[in-house]
C-alpha cells in the first residue's frame, strides 16, 4: 500500500487534502468534525480585523441538471470574535495533534497588525502561517486581499512584515484575479515566503434572476461581485499553478494547490502539476466532509496501480509536458476512429464535425439508425468528436504521423513548408 | 359462475384503474430525465415517431424550462400529443428506438416528458397557434376521431372553414370510446378535444351520421373537399355457433362502458375468455382482471412471436394475472338457459406464411373445452364495408384505397386514419389527418 503521508514544509499530515480557509473551517465544531472524518488539515478561516456578512451570501452556476458546478460567495474573513477562534485553534491541536493546523490571515494594512496578529496565532501552537492575499469582495475595498495579491509591490512589503515576526511556516496564497498570479509570485518569494497557495476565488457574477432582474446573491435588491469557485475553476486553477510550477524563482517554494479539487483525480492532476498538497471547499460544502474517503481511497489505489509508493514519487510529473505552442511537432497527426461495435448511433459526432469543425464525419441514413464514419482524409484531428461522443472509447484517436521527424512551427517556416492545408 | 357487477370495493377499483404510467411530480423530476436526453441528432425516436416529433428538441426544452416552447414543439406536429403521450405503445416506436437501449440502458421516458409538458399546456390552455385569416374555402369532415380533429386542426390553422360531422354525441373518435380506463379518462379525452377546437374555425356537429343524416353528395356540393376519418366499426365477429348467447360481449363495448358507466357498473364474469391478443384484447383482458373477474384467459391462434400487442402490453396482462393459451381458436360457445357456459377451442399449429408474412394458424383437429361465463371479442375490427361501398367509394374489404395525394376514387373526397389502415394507433391517425390536411390544402388552391 502506498503511503499518503503529506510533508509541506515540515507540517506533517495523514494525507495530502487539507480544508481550504473558508466556511468549513471557521470554528471548533467543523474542524473537529472533519478531523474525525479523516481530513489530513485544516486552514482556519481567514482571522483579521471584525467584519460582518450580509445576507444572502453563495450563489451557483448549475448545469444540465448538476448543481453547483460552480460555486459563488461574497461573504467576508471570519466574523467570530479572534480570542474565540484563537482558544478553538488551540483546543483542536490538542484533540488532534498529528493534523495540519494553518491559520489564514489578513491583517489591517500596516506592520504592527501583521506583528500583533501573528504573535496571537503562534500561541494556539499553529503549525503554519496562510496570508490571504486573495479574497476578492469586501476586503479589497478595504485595501486588503486581493488588493494587495493584485500588487506584487504591496504583497512583497507585507511579506516582509510578516516574515519579521513569524516564527512557523508561512504559505501566501495567490489571488487569480491578475492576468499572470507570477509577478506576485515571485515577489512575495523574494520577500521570503516559505510556500505559495492558489487560487482564492475569481471574481464573478453567476447570473440574473429572470423574475426580480436581479443578479445573485441577492441582498436585498442589489448584489455584488462575488468570488467563484468549485469545479468550474479547477481548469484555471491548474492553469496558475503551472506558471508557478515552471518560473524558475516561484518553482523553488512548495505549493498548495486549490481550485474546482472534488475527486481524487482532481487532486492527482494537481499534484502531477505540481501541487504538493491541495486544499478543498465547495466539494465538501456540497456534500460534507464525508467526501474525504474516495479522495483518499482513490488516490491510493491510483498510487499502488502506477507504483507510485509516496506522494513525492509522481508530484511535479506532467509540469515539463505543457510546453510553448511553438515546439509542438506539427508532423505528429492523429485520425478520429468511431468503433461501430459501440456507437449507439446519436450522430453528435457528425454534427458537431459537421456544422463547426471540418466536414469530417461522412452519414449514411437508416431506419432509424444512420451510420458514422470518419472521412480520413479531411480529419484534422481536433479531438472534438470524441469531446461529444457520449459512449466512452467509442472514439478513439489514431496516430498517423505526417513524417518520422519532429518538427516545430519554427523549423518549419525556417523551411517554408506549406501552410494552410485544411 | 356468473357476470355480476360491483365486485370490488371502490377503493379496490380506485387502485386497480389508477393511471397505468403516473405523472411527473413536478419540474425537478421532470429535468432529471429531460437531463437524460443526449439530444440526438436526426433523432432515431423522431424517426421512429409516425408524426415525426422533434423529441430532442421538446425534451432540451424542458430542461431549459421552455415548457411552452416545448408544448409548441410537440402540438406542431401532433396536435393530440397530449393523449398520445398516454396511449401510444412507445416501446415500439421512439422509446423503442431511444439509443439508451442499445447500451442496454432504460430508454429516455419520452412519454412521460410528453405527457408532463401537454399537460401544462392544457391545464393552462395555451393558444399556441393562431388561426390565419379566413379563405372562404369550406371543407366537410366526417368522424371526429383522432384523423379527423387532426385534419380540421391543420386545415383551420390555414384559414379554412372546417365542420365536422360526427355520428356519436361526444369527439375523440376510438379515443373517447375505445381506449382503457387506465390510459386516459373521459374527462381528459374531452378536455384535450375542447382544446383542440380551440383555434377556432371547425363546427362539430353532433349526432350526424353520414349516410343517415347526411349523403355525401350533398357533402361534396356544400364544400369544396371533404375528408373521411370514418374509423372502423365494431368488432369482427367470430363466426361461430353460439355467437348470440347471453355473456358473448364485444371488447370496445365492454371497455367503453368500464369508461362511460363507472366501474361498479359495469358486469364480468368469473371466468372470462378473451379472444385476440392485440392492443384491444390485452385492454380488455386486464380490465376484467381488474373488475374482479378470477379468472381470465386469453387466446390467440399464433404463438408469441406473431402477436399484434407488444411485449410491454402483454407483461401487462401477465402481471395482472391473465392466462395466455397460444395456438388456439373459438371453435364454439356453448351455453346453458342462453348463458355461455363453457368455450370450446381447437388446436392449432404453423404454417407457411400468409399475405402479413406472420405464419398462418391451421386446425390441428384436436379441441379442447374451457368453463367460461363470459367471452369477450377482440379480435380486430371490422370496417363499415355496407357504408363505403353505398358510397361508391373504392375499397379493399371495406377499407377505404387512397392514392398518394390521400384521395379516393372520388374526386374532392378524401380519407385518412383506421378508415383507410384498418385499424392501427392514434398517432398513426393523426399523421393521416395532417396529411389528408396538406393533399386538400393543395387540391383547393
Ligand atoms: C379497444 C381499443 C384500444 C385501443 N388502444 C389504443 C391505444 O392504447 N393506443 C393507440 O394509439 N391506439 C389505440 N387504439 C387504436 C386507436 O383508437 C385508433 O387507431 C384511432 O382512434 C383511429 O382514429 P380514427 O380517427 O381513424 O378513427 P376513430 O377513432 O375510430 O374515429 C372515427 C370517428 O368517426 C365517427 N364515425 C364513424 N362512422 C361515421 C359516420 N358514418 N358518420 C359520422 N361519423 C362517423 C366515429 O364515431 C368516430 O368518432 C385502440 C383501439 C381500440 C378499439
Ligand atoms: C464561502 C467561502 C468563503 C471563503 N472564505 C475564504 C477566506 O476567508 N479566506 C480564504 O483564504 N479563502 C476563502 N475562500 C476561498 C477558498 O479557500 C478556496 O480558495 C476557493 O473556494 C477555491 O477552492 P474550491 O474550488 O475547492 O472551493 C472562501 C470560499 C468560499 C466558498
Ligand atoms: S477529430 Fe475533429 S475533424 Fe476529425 S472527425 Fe472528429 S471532429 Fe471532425
Ligand atoms: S458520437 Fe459516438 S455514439 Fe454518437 S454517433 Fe458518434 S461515434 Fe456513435
Amino acid at each position: 500500500m502506498a503511503s499518503l503521508h503529506s510533508n509541506f514544509l515540515g507540517i506533517s499530515s495523514p494525507n495530502p487534502y487539507w480544508l481550504a480557509s473558508a466556511p468549513p473551517t471557521d470554528k471548533k465544531y467543523n474542524v473537529l468534525r472533519a478531523f474525525e472524518a479523516g481530513w489530513g488539515g485544516v486552514v482556519w478561516k481567514t482571522l483579521g480585523s471584525q467584519v460582518k456578512n450580509v445576507s444572502s451570501r453563495y450563489s451557483a452556476v448549475d448545469f444540465n441538471g448538476g448543481r453547483m458546478m460552480g460555486f459563488n460567495n461574497i461573504e467576508l474573513i471570519s466574523d467570530r470574535p479572534l480570542d474565540i477562534n484563537l482558544k478553538e485553534i488551540a483546543e483542536c491541536i490538542k484533540l488532534f495533534p498529528d493534523r495540519a493546523m494553518v491559520v489564514s490571515l489578513m491583517a489591517d494594512n500596516d506592520k504592527k497588525s501583521w506583528h500583533e496578529l501573528i504573535k496571537k496565532v503562534e500561541d494556539t501552537g499553529a503549525h503554519g502561517l496562510e496570508l490571504n492575499f486573495g479574497c476578492p469582495h469586501g476586503m479589497t475595498e478595504r485595501g486588503m486581499g486581493a488588493a494587495v495579491g493584485q500588487d506584487p509591490e504591496i504583497a512583497c512589503m507585507v511579506v516582509e512584515w510578516v516574515m519579521e515576526a513569524a516564527n512557523i511556516p508561512v504559505i501566501t496564497k495567490l489571488t487569480p484575479n491578475v492576468h499572470s498570479v507570477v509577478p506576485t509570485g515571485r515577489s512575495v518569494v523574494k520577500a521570503g515566503t516559505n510556500a505559495l497557495s492558489l487560487i482564492n476565488t475569481i471574481q464573478s457574477v453567476t447570473g440574473v434572476d429572470l423574475d426580480t432582474l436581479v443578479p445573485n446573491p441577492y441582498v436585498a435588491g442589489k448584489s455584488v461581485f462575488g468570488g467563484y469557485c468549485g469545479p468550474a475553476v479547477k481548469p484555471i486553477a491548474l492553469k496558475f499553478l503551472t506558471t508557478i510550477a515552471q518560473d524558475e524563482l516561484t518553482k523553488t517554494v512548495p505549493v498548495s494547490g486549490i481550485g474546482g479539487v472534488s475527486t481524487w483525480k482532481d487532486a492527482v492532476e494537481f499534484m502531477l502539476l505540481g501541487a504538493s498538497n491541495v486544499q478543498v471547499c465547495t466539494a465538501a460544502m456540497k456534500y460534507g466532509f464525508r467526501i474525504i474517503d474516495d479522495l483518499c481511497d482513490g488516490l491510493n489505489n491510483w498510487m499502488d496501480e502506477k507504483g507510485f509508493n509516496t506522494l513525492d514519487d509522481f508530484i511535479g510529473k506532467s509540469v515539463d509536458s505543457i510546453t510553448h505552442w511553438e515546439d509542438l511537432d506539427i508532423n505528429y497527426h492523429h485520425i478520429a476512429k468511431i468503433n461501430q461495435d459501440k456507437c449507439i448511433h446519436c450522430g453528435l459526432c457528425y454534427i458537431a464535425c459537421e456544422d463547426t469543425s471540418h466536414q469530417s464525419i461522412k452519414i449514411e441514413k437508416g431506419n432509424p439508425y444512420n451510420t458514422y464514419t470518419i472521412i480520413d482524409e479531411e480529419c484534422v484531428g481536433c479531438n472534438l468528436c470524441q469531446l461529444v461522443c457520449p459512449v466512452d472509447d467509442c472514439i478513439t484517436m489514431e496516430e498517423h504521423r505526417v513524417a518520422p521527424e519532429y518538427i516545430n512551427w519554427i523549423e518549419w517556416q525556417k523551411r517554408g513548408l506549406p501552410l494552410n492545408d485544411h | 359462475m356468473a357476470i355480476e357487477n360491483n365486485r370490488l370495493t371502490e377503493q379496490q377499483y380506485e387502485e386497480n384503474f389508477a393511471d397505468i404510467h403516473p405523472p411527473y411530480e413536478n419540474i425537478t423530476a421532470a429535468k432529471v430525465d429531460a437531463n437524460r436526453c443526449l439530444f440526438c441528432y436526426d433523432a432515431p425516436c423522431m424517426k421512429s415517431c409516425p408524426t415525426s416529433i422533434d423529441v430532442p428538441k421538446f425534451i432540451k426544452q424542458i430542461s431549459t424550462e421552455n415548457i411552452k416552447g416545448s408544448a409548441k414543439t410537440i402540438f406542431s406536429s401532433n396536435i393530440m400529443g397530449a393523449g398520445c403521450s398516454k396511449v401510444c405503445p412507445v416501446e415500439k416506436l421512439c422509446e423503442g428506438a431511444c439509443v439508451y437501449n442499445l447500451l442496454e440502458e432504460e430508454p429516455i421516458p419520452i412519454a412521460k416528458l410528453q405527457r408532463y409538458t401537454t399537460e401544462i399546456a392544457m391545464k393552462e390552455n395555451w393558444q399556441l397557434f393562431e388561426r390565419k385569416p379566413s379563405t372562404g374555402k369550406k371543407v366537410a369532415i366526417v368522424g371526429a376521431g383522432p384523423a379527423g380533429l387532426s385534419c380540421a386542426h391543420a386545415l383551420s390553422r390555414e384559414g379554412i372553414d372546417c365542420t365536422i360531422y360526427e355520428k356519436e354525441n361526444k369527439g375523440g373518435g376510438l379515443m373517447t370510446y375505445g381506449i382503457a380506463a387506465y390510459k386516459v379518462t373521459p374527462q381528459f379525452c374531452e378536455d384535450e378535444v375542447n382544446y383542440i377546437l380551440s383555434i377556432g374555425g371547425i363546427d362539430v356537429k353532433y349526432n350526424q351520421e353520414l349516410g343517415k343524416d347526411i349523403t355525401l353528395a350533398q357533402l361534396r356540393k356544400e364544400y369544396d373537399a371533404v375528408y373521411l376519418g370514418i374509423g372502423v366499426g365494431v368488432a369482427r365477429h367470430l363466426d361461430i355457433p353460439g355467437e348470440k348467447l347471453e355473456g358473448v360481449v364485444d371488447a370496445i363495448s365492454f371497455i367503453y362502458d368500464i369508461r362511460a358507466k363507472g366501474f361498479s357498473t359495469v358486469p364480468v364474469g368469473d371466468k372470462v375468455a378473451v379472444i385476440g391478443m392485440g392492443m384491444t384484447a390485452i385492454d380488455a383482458a386486464t380490465q376484467a382482471k381488474r373488475l374482479g373477474a378470477k379468472e381470465v384467459t386469453m387466446l390467440y391462434r399464433r404463438t408469441q412471436d406473431e402477436m399484434p400487442c407488444t411485449e410491454v402490453e402483454l407483461d401487462i396482462a401477465m402481471l395482472d394475472g391473465c392466462k395466455i393459451i397460444w395456438l388456439t381458436a373459438p371453435k364454439e360457445v356453448k351455453g346453458i338457459n342462453g348463458k355461455v357456459t363453457e368455450l370450446v377451442c381447437s388446436k392449432m399449429k404453423l404454417g407457411e406464411p400468409d399475405t402479413s408474412g406472420r405464419r398462418s394458424p391451421i386446425d390441428t383437429g384436436e379441441t379442447f373445452t374451457l368453463d367460461v361465463d363470459m367471452v369477450i371479442k377482440a379480435a380486430g375490427q371490422t370496417p363499415f364495408e355496407d357504408l363505403i361501398e353505398d358510397l361508391k367509394i373504392q375499397n379493399l374489404k371495406g377499407k377505404i384505397t387512397i392514392d398518394g395525394n390521400c384521395s379516393t376514387n372520388i374526386q374532392g373526397v378524401f380519407a385518412g386514419g383506421d378508415a383507410v389502415n384498418g385499424g392501427k394507433e392514434v398517432v398513426d391517425a393523426v399523421q393521416a389527418g395532417k396529411d389528408g390536411a396538406k393533399a386538400i390544402l393543395d387540391y383547393i388552391f
